[in-house]
């Protein structure tokens, strides 16, 4: 009963409530004409569908074009950084999945959480931090988001409650739940964004993430970034079911374009509403990874090219954009405005964090502890001990 | 060299030495009156246990509960006896089984600040939890580069009971030792797992939390509610000076059963009770051997990778010269727990083998005094 006096009322002033959002991030509906577009409309699991007329405008589509082409840059950037030996070990690039990030940011406020795998640079930079901090972290230099210690997997931004940044393949699902289960503690009206793939879809962890959230009623929304394979497994070898909006059972779902910003956001917001009033909901984000898993794959072992070349060419998210904002006569000249100053700020960025500079030795036992331990840890050598320090800027 | 921590709001903290207990007594007359006003009734360790819990939870609205049965079922070895009653069922939270599931979620919901004490019903379990408590709890205030603190206490029963089998009775501190950012604290009295357990409840740093399934009906006096232990100094049981005994957890009964027979034949070991599992308490152990200049480990760890494995290289290590003996460590045979009672108790350490080895390092007849 809750539910439907919670989808009609959202339906009833959708208009207003995402103005709410966009007002945050994005220039406010009044400002230029509407413009309705249709999306592709939603396949949903125990739930009725949100309307799939979204209304926009040029400011705010412009905002979305500028924020997930610098995404994009970014991690064209750090192919490069990676090639030329800058960034070391593990580094999963985002390309081609901006819209999802986009179209979230644009449904929450930053006073939501959101948590991630380690799919993750994106993420920090949607949430506030720099390119710069992101750069540098990469790099491993001091100046990076988490100091040169977390790597291309462990980047956080509390401040704007970023919860990171996990290496470990479905560990942050039930970080998720416990994040939205603080929020309810807490008597927030917040919800968490828990964001997974279709690989991470199969492990255990989840089901018991979701049969918690669900018997609490936790405000977290499930979002399942389905990018077709993990890292060199199909979908469709990998699950029994590959509808992974159905696999929550007995909690809604949700499929959507997730190409398309627009639907994402419209969607969101939707499952927002609808985690605050009445509990979990998972989201399958129908999306495509333009790289190989990581920087070791290829990508093209178990795809072929051609299926990579179609997705550019019929499903990208910024020429999507692209194509709206010339429909609605945006001049060609601005866009490739924006470009230029994406790109420069980019490569602005990677150039300052290739000057950082290392973070110094007795950072290694530095936050080790948020208390500090009277006794001291052994180091390598025999008799040689160190008290680790803490983290004296960090207050609570 | 040990700095104090803890310096709360509510007052003075009190190591559970017996030897310090006099400068307690000395200290002044506000805690003097209150421990006299104090209850001197005895209590067992889950009712200090359930203290804990109950006077932290009322301290600080953020300290939660999580962990099976922990709520309407009162706790499987009554540590949360009737709290929910109190403070209400997301305060006290029953979950569902599994363990990686609300470990995880725990890590979660301590990163936004609450302070979650999850319970495993048997430590044993938390094998299931390994990754969450490795990877986003141990590790997370580092990876974060100092953002993100992890104050959550896991807690609950280890150790060999009464024939409870092979999987229930595991030491899951040998596993748990190696984990960077995470602190190991095991109880052993009435006194020390009140104490510890609000420390720890305090802490903002991850902590394990060992207590033992033979323990919890243990008899003994608690502190008042300001009574606060600190989680990394070691506890000296009794002062001596023919052999330094490094125990903890319910070892220490055995040791101290051990050491009633060995006084008789005249003996005078020193017992220290380890308590900080990780990091050890160098200062008082260090303090220890250069006195008696011999050692003796008793752990109910396995003898591969256990505690005393760890402890015995520390003291290799450092105190090299300080020794005249090699360090004797006992431990628990490398297998699983058989069911059998007899099979069982030949597992784990017994009481006349801690009294054969003190006779073989210190010697046959007990040595003359001055």
């Amino acid at each position: 009963m809750a539910l439907q006096v919670a989808i009609t009322g959202l339906k009833s002033q959708s208009g207003s409530q995402l103005g709410l959002s966009m007002a945050r991030l994005f220039a406010s509906a009044a400002a230029s004409p509407s413009i309705k577009v249709e999306v592709m409309p939603y396949k949903v699991h125990r739930i009725e569908a949100p309307s799939n007329v979204v209304e926009t405008n040029v400011e705010e589509l412009t905002n979305f074009y500028k924020l997930m082409y610098k995404m994009r840059r970014m991690e064209i950037a750090a192919d490069m950084m990676y090639k030329a030996k800058f960034i070391r070990g593990f580094c999963h690039l985002y390309d081609g999945q901006e819209a999802v990030l986009t179209g979230i940011e644009a449904a929450i406020t930053l006073k939501d959480s959101i948590i991630t795998s380690y799919r993750d640079h994106c993420q920090h930079v949607s949430r506030g931090g720099s390119i710069v901090s992101l750069m540098a972290e990469l790099m491993g230099k001091q100046e990076g988001a988490t100091k040169g210690l977390g790597g291309s997997m462990h980047i956080y931004n509390r401040k704007n409650n970023f919860y990171g940044g996990n290496g470990i393949v479905g560990a942050q699902i039930p970080l998720g739940a416990g994040i939205a289960l603080a929020h309810k503690y807490k008597g927030e009206p917040h919800v968490c964004i828990t964001m997974y793939g279709d690989g991470a879809a199969n492990q255990g962890q989840k089901y018991e993430a979701l049969n918690m959230a669900g018997l609490w009623n936790l405000p977290a929304i499930f979002v399942c970034e389905n990018n077709h394979y993990g890292m060199g497994t199909a979908e469709w070898r990998a699950a029994k079911s590959p509808n992974f909006y159905t696999r929550g059972d007995y909690i809604p779902g949700i499929k959507v374009d997730g190409m398309d910003v627009l639907a994402v956001k419209n969607a969101v917001a939707f499952a927002k509403a609808y985690a605050l009033a009445n509990g979990p909901i998972v989201m399958e984000m129908d999306t495509y990874r333009y790289h190989g898993h990581s920087m070791s794959d290829p990508g093209s072992t178990y795809r072929t090219r051609d299926e990579i070349n179609a997705m550019r060419t019929e499903r990208d998210p910024i020429e999507r954009v692209k194509r709206l904002l010339l429909n609605n006569g945006v001049d060609p000249a601005d866009l490739k405005k924006i470009d230029k100053e994406v790109k420069k700020e980019v490569d602005d960025a990677v150039e300052q964090a290739k000057q950082g500079q290392i973070p110094p030795l007795h950072w290694l036992w530095r936050n080790m502890y948020a208390e500090p331990l009277g006794a001291g840890m052994r180091g390598v050598l025999p008799a040689e001990y160190h008290v680790p320090a803490f983290d004296p800027t960090y207050k609570s | 060299m040990l700095a104090s921590r803890n310096m709360r709001a509510s007052g003075a903290r009190v190591a559970a030495a017996p030897a310090q207990r006099a400068i307690l007594a000395a200290r002044s007359g506000r805690r003097a009156s209150v421990a006299a006003k104090a209850q001197k009734k005895e209590i067992m360790m889950w009712e200090a246990l359930r203290e804990a819990i109950d006077e932290e939870m009322e301290r600080d609205p953020t300290v939660c509960v999580m962990g099976e049965d922990v709520g309407h079922y009162g706790g499987s070895y009554k540590c949360t006896l009737g709290l929910y009653k109190k403070y209400g069922d997301m305060r006290v939270l029953d979950t569902p089984i599994c363990e990686n599931g609300f470990m995880g979620m725990g890590v979660g919901a301590a990163m936004t600040g609450l302070r979650p004490i999850v319970e495993g019903m048997n430590m044993g379990f938390l094998l299931l939890a390994f990754n969450q408590i490795s990877n986003n709890c141990g590790m997370l205030h580092y990876t974060s580069g100092g953002q993100f603190k992890t104050p959550l206490v896991i807690r609950g029963p280890g150790g060999v009971g009464r024939q409870l089998g092979a999987e229930h009775s595991q030491r899951l501190e040998s596993y748990f030792q190696s984990i960077p950012g995470v602190q190991l604290v095991a109880c052993s009295t009435v006194r020390n797992s009140k104490a510890l357990l609000k420390a720890a409840i305090r802490s903002d740093n991850p902590i394990i939390f060992f207590e033992h399934v033979l323990l919890y009906n243990v008899k003994g006096e608690a502190g008042d509610k300001d009574e606060v232990a600190c989680l990394e100094r070691a506890e000296v049981v009794r002062e001596g000076t023919d052999v330094s005994i490094f125990t903890y957890s319910r070892m220490r009964y055995v040791v101290m059963q051990a050491v009633s027979e060995l006084v008789k034949q005249g003996y005078n070991p020193e017992v220290v009770d380890l308590i900080s599992l990780k990091p050890f308490d160098m200062e008082t152990i260090a303090k220890s051997v250069k006195k008696t200049r011999k050692v003796i480990i008793v752990e109910e760890c396995m003898k591969t990778g256990g505690i005393g494995a760890s402890l015995s290289a520390v003291i290799h290590e450092s105190l090299f010269n300080e020794l005249d003996h090699e360090v004797v460590r006992l431990s628990s045979q490398d297998v699983p727990t058989a069911y059998a009672y007899e099979l069982e108790a030949a597992t784990i350490v017994q009481s006349s083998q801690v009294v054969d080895a003190v006779h073989k390092i210190v010697g046959a007849t007990a040595p003359v005094r001055a």
